[in-house]
């Protein structure tokens, strides 16, 4: 199997290449037959590339460990689940993934742009197939998945512990997705660019694309938040890492994007800020993918270092370098249709919110960076941890935070003093009311009170505009306020639907905030013997440790560490923490030990606090057991915020959903111009 | 976990409630003497991960725990000193830093001249944050500064974009003539709107609202 997937990694070069090579060419205007065949090039890459994955899908599943990566990766008694999964725990199969989701992406974009965009569409599948090339020779040329090994080892060496959790297997691919998706969104800007079609065509062409990709990049951080707070042990669920760090980037560039190209869709203005947002978003998703694979920074979830970092490093900068020529080169045909009327008005508003994401963009790469930079300018290594990221990201964040309340509440082209009266009594009201109460209660921590106060404020707004639609939406149409409510977000599904992933990011600053009031202790206990500790919500919990036992389950002997936890004195249940040791078989009653044992975290979930319980290791070898305990504040609302933003999103890109029965504005231009270039079959 | 609506409403709001009346949200710590019970041995102790020691004073000790958090473990974790060894169990770096600071506080330092101990003897590396001075403000200010200035260039050309707007609005309702609007217009002003067009314009108002 492995030759037939060198093979097809071979082919996918070639046909990528033709694709490529003939899309930029333009050699295809005019001549109907040679953009049918960069069609049917993309079509192909993506067949080519599915033969590769099954071949080395088949290599694992099928435990052949000839192949270097499987032996890697996996072993004989890994549950079947992880076995798929490893598909993407090494580098060398990640790579493989991202070109089969990349070709998969591009085939789509090909099949389902509707034939108004036609005239895009070979520069699109000329961009692609130039990405997946690149992915395709990074593979054949310095990280082969198909590597075989000298002698065939009887088992492999088996998954990383800290990567057999139902999190790593679907964190990686989300995040994967969103770095990939966004690739689409670029090509169709490039295509536009190159082809100089600049109207609002390629913007309208890309919206889903946009959307899903920030969507699945959102769902792969909050899941990789998830894993980290289950899986690490350490208690919380972002620390700055630079490769977490790399995956928000894209996230803030995508998300001022999102905002931005409404200006440009009902204003027709900020047209080279959303190009530059587009290539940048990019190029960020290839500068992660940078940061992750070359070692250049220090990172615990970087792969192992090797000579790829050289590929990435070149390829982000030729394509920087070639992308931002070209916007160059059409700055002057994407000037804005009309000027800004107002600083007072829903425009400006997004202008300021587009600074903010942009703004701490920059201070996480400069953060992130900055121990480079300082130690080429003093020759000095330093560390950029949390401390450094909180001090300056977290009053940018609350700005944004604000702007998230203002924005809904300022009309587009010019907002007049009694307007914003109206529009602002009642958010600022409850903004007040919410931190009002909060410091009568005596919370202290200026960052919690200003996230919390202004979550009211924002909460307020939301609130404001989903009544007076509802109410609106009743008295007009005289229904009941469920149907009324439903049909207003079912017919304005953008609008409604991004004022509720606006509610998910306000849960995600509310529960930020609680993180503040982390609560935490050591303890070595003896079976019988108790803790207490008390929560920032004045409740005291103790903690009877009941002893430890150990059985073996799946690929691993597990160390189990119980305890009794009861709340002011009421039981209210068992947690349990684990330590695992995982071994492989390689002959039958044969066992190694592979790798260090593990920690499982045991958590108890609540609305108000989770009860984090780490069982660090015995005394002596003894049932005496050393623990840690933490009590963490309204976590469970990061997960929760994720799933509101998640179904907020959805609801945006869901089709249909037209404002008002009239009929939408056909994109004449584009089919005017394709009949006249004869690229229309 | 199952979530319903009624329970995450009533969630948010017995939080709210319970942080109202309580009082206070600083968090405190009781320790119970634990009973001392004869603890029995494990069947695989190898598998239960290395050999932990009881837990002392000093690995609760604020003091202690606040000054391991300024300083980075040396493993290459990139996490401070305290997350690292109560979260890295295989980690052997942490234990033997902690021992250093529970010395060095043992000495009478403060935190302070903890710290200063350890980027003597590690670098300035060990620190989680580097010290905000020399070239290390610019790594601090930069971000905010370059929001506040480009926010401030930002303001000051959409200000003077959008009063040039206004004042050639003004120019243009006044008639070339400078007149009040509607005063002397002439057959080749701008005819009056077509019930239809203005069907539309209002049409397309409310979409700039959607």
């Amino acid at each position: 199997m492995t030759l037939l997937g060198q093979f097809a990694l071979w082919s996918a070069l070639l046909v990528g290449l033709w694709a490529a090579v003939v899309g930029f060419s333009g050699r295809w205007h005019g001549r109907p037959e040679l953009a049918l065949s960069v069609t049917r090039a993309v079509y192909a890459l993506f067949g080519v590339l599915l033969v590769a994955a099954a071949s080395l899908w088949k290599g694992l599943i099928t435990h052949d460990f000839n192949i270097e990566y499987v032996y890697s990766y996996t072993s004989r008694n890994l549950p079947g689940y992880y076995i798929v999964s490893a598909f993407w725990a090494g580098q060398k199969g990640s790579l493989l993934f991202w070109a089969i989701v990349l070709s998969l992406f591009a085939a789509l974009a090909q099949w389902l742009t509707p034939a108004r965009y036609r005239a895009l569409m070979p520069y699109v599948a000329a961009v692609t197939s130039t990405v997946t090339c690149f992915f395709v020779t990074v593979m054949l040329f310095a990280s082969n998945p198909f590597q075989r090994m000298a002698v065939t080892p009887p088992d492999g060496n088996g998954l990383n512990p800290q990567l057999q959790n139902i999190g790593m297997v679907i964190h990686p691919p989300m995040l994967y997705l969103g770095y990939i998706s966004i690739t689409i969104p670029f090509a169709f800007a490039i295509a536009a660019l190159l082809s100089r079609r600049l109207d609002a065509g390629w913007i309208q062409a890309i919206r889903k694309w946009t959307i899903m990709s920030w969507l699945f990049l959102s769902i792969g951080i909050t899941l990789g938040m998830w894993w980290a707070y289950v899986e690490l042990g350490w208690g919380g669920y972002w620390a700055w890492d630079p490769v977490e760090n790399a995956s928000l980037l894209p996230w803030l560039t995508m998300s001022a994007f999102l905002h931005s190209v409404m200006v440009q869709e009902k204003r027709g203005m900020l047209k080279r800020w959303n190009m530059t947002l587009i290539i940048g978003s990019f190029l960020l998703s290839i500068f992660g993918t940078f940061i992750t694979r070359s070692g250049v920074i220090a990172s615990v979830h970087s792969f192992t270092q090797s000579n790829v970092g050289y590929f990435f490093l070149g390829f982000l900068l030729s394509a920087g370098i070639l992308s931002y020529t070209l916007l160059h080169t059409r700055w002057d045909q994407l000037e804005a249709d009309v000027p800004l009327e107002s600083m007072l008005s829903r425009e400006a508003a997004f202008l300021f919110n587009n600074l903010l994401f942009i703004g701490i963009a920059f201070s996480v790469l400069w953060g992130t960076l900055f121990p480079i930079l300082s130690e080429a300018v003093r020759g000095t290594k330093i560390s950029v941890g949390p401390p450094f990221f909180n001090k300056v990201n977290v009053p940018l964040g609350l700005l944004l935070l604000a702007l998230t309340g203002i924005g809904p509440l300022i009309a587009w082209r010019k907002a007049s003093t009694a307007n914003l009266r109206r529009q602002f009594t009642w958010p600022v009201a409850t903004g007040l009311l919410v931190t009002a109460m909060l410091a009568a209660a005596g919370m202290r921590n200026l960052y919690a009170l200003m996230a919390l106060g202004l979550a009211g404020f924002v909460t307020g707004t939301l609130a404001q505009e989903f009544v007076r639609g509802t109410t609106a939406r009743r008295k007009m149409y005289d229904e009941s306020y469920p149907l009324a409510f439903g049909r207003l977000v079912a017919r304005n599904r953008r609008r409604y639907g991004g004022y509720i992933v606006h509610a998910g990011m306000v849960i995600y600053f509310a529960a930020f905030a609680g993180y503040a009031f982390k609560t935490e202790m050591e303890a070595t206990l003896k079976p019988g013997a108790s803790v207490s500790l008390r929560s920032p919500y004045g409740h005291t919990y103790t903690f009877t440790h009941l002893g430890v036992s150990q059985f073996e389950q799946l690929n691993r002997v597990v160390t189990q560490a119980s305890v009794q936890v009861t709340r002011n004195g009421k039981p209210i249940g068992i947690v349990n923490s684990e330590k695992r040791q995982h071994f492989s078989e390689p002959a039958p009653g044969v066992r190694q030990k592979s790798f260090e044992p593990s920690t499982e975290v045991g958590i108890r979930y609540t609305l108000q606090e989770d009860l984090y319980i780490v069982y660090a290791g015995s005394v002596a070898g003894t049932e005496e057991a050393v623990y840690r305990f933490t009590i963490n504040p309204l976590v469970v609302w990061v997960w929760i915020g994720g799933v509101v933003l998640v179904i907020g999103g959805l609801i945006t890109m869901w089709p249909g959903g037209v404002v008002s029965g009239a009929p939408r504005q056909k994109q004449a231009g584009y089919e005017v111009q394709l009949a006249g270039s004869g690229a229309v079959e | 976990m199952n979530l319903t609506r009624r329970a995450l409403v009533g969630g948010i709001g017995v939080w709210l409630f319970g942080a109202a009346t309580r009082g206070r949200l600083a968090a405190q710590q009781e320790t119970q003497r634990p009973e001392e019970e004869e603890a029995g041995a494990l069947r695989d102790p190898a598998s239960a991960g290395r050999s932990r020691e009881p837990v002392s004073h000093g690995d609760n000790d604020p003091f202690v725990t606040g000054v391991e958090k300024r300083l980075q473990c040396t493993c290459g974790c990139t996490l401070d000193i305290y997350t690292c060894r109560t979260t890295d169990f295989t980690c052997t770096y942490s234990p033997a830093l902690h021992k250093e600071v529970l010395a060095l506080q043992d000495e009478g330092k403060t935190a302070d001249e903890i710290v200063a101990a350890f980027v003597a003897k590690y670098g300035e590396k060990v620190l989680l944050a580097p010290k905000p001075e020399g070239f290390n403000i610019v790594g601090y200010v930069l971000p905010s500064l370059a929001v506040l200035l480009v926010g401030g260039v930002m303001f000051a050309i959409l200000r003077r974009r959008t009063r040039m707007v206004e004042v050639a609005r003004a120019g243009s309702e006044a008639g070339p003539s400078g007149l009040p609007p509607g005063a002397g217009q002439s057959v080749t002003s701008t005819p009056p709107a077509t019930a239809e067009e203005l069907a539309r314009l209002e049409y397309e108002l409310k979409e700039l609202d959607q």
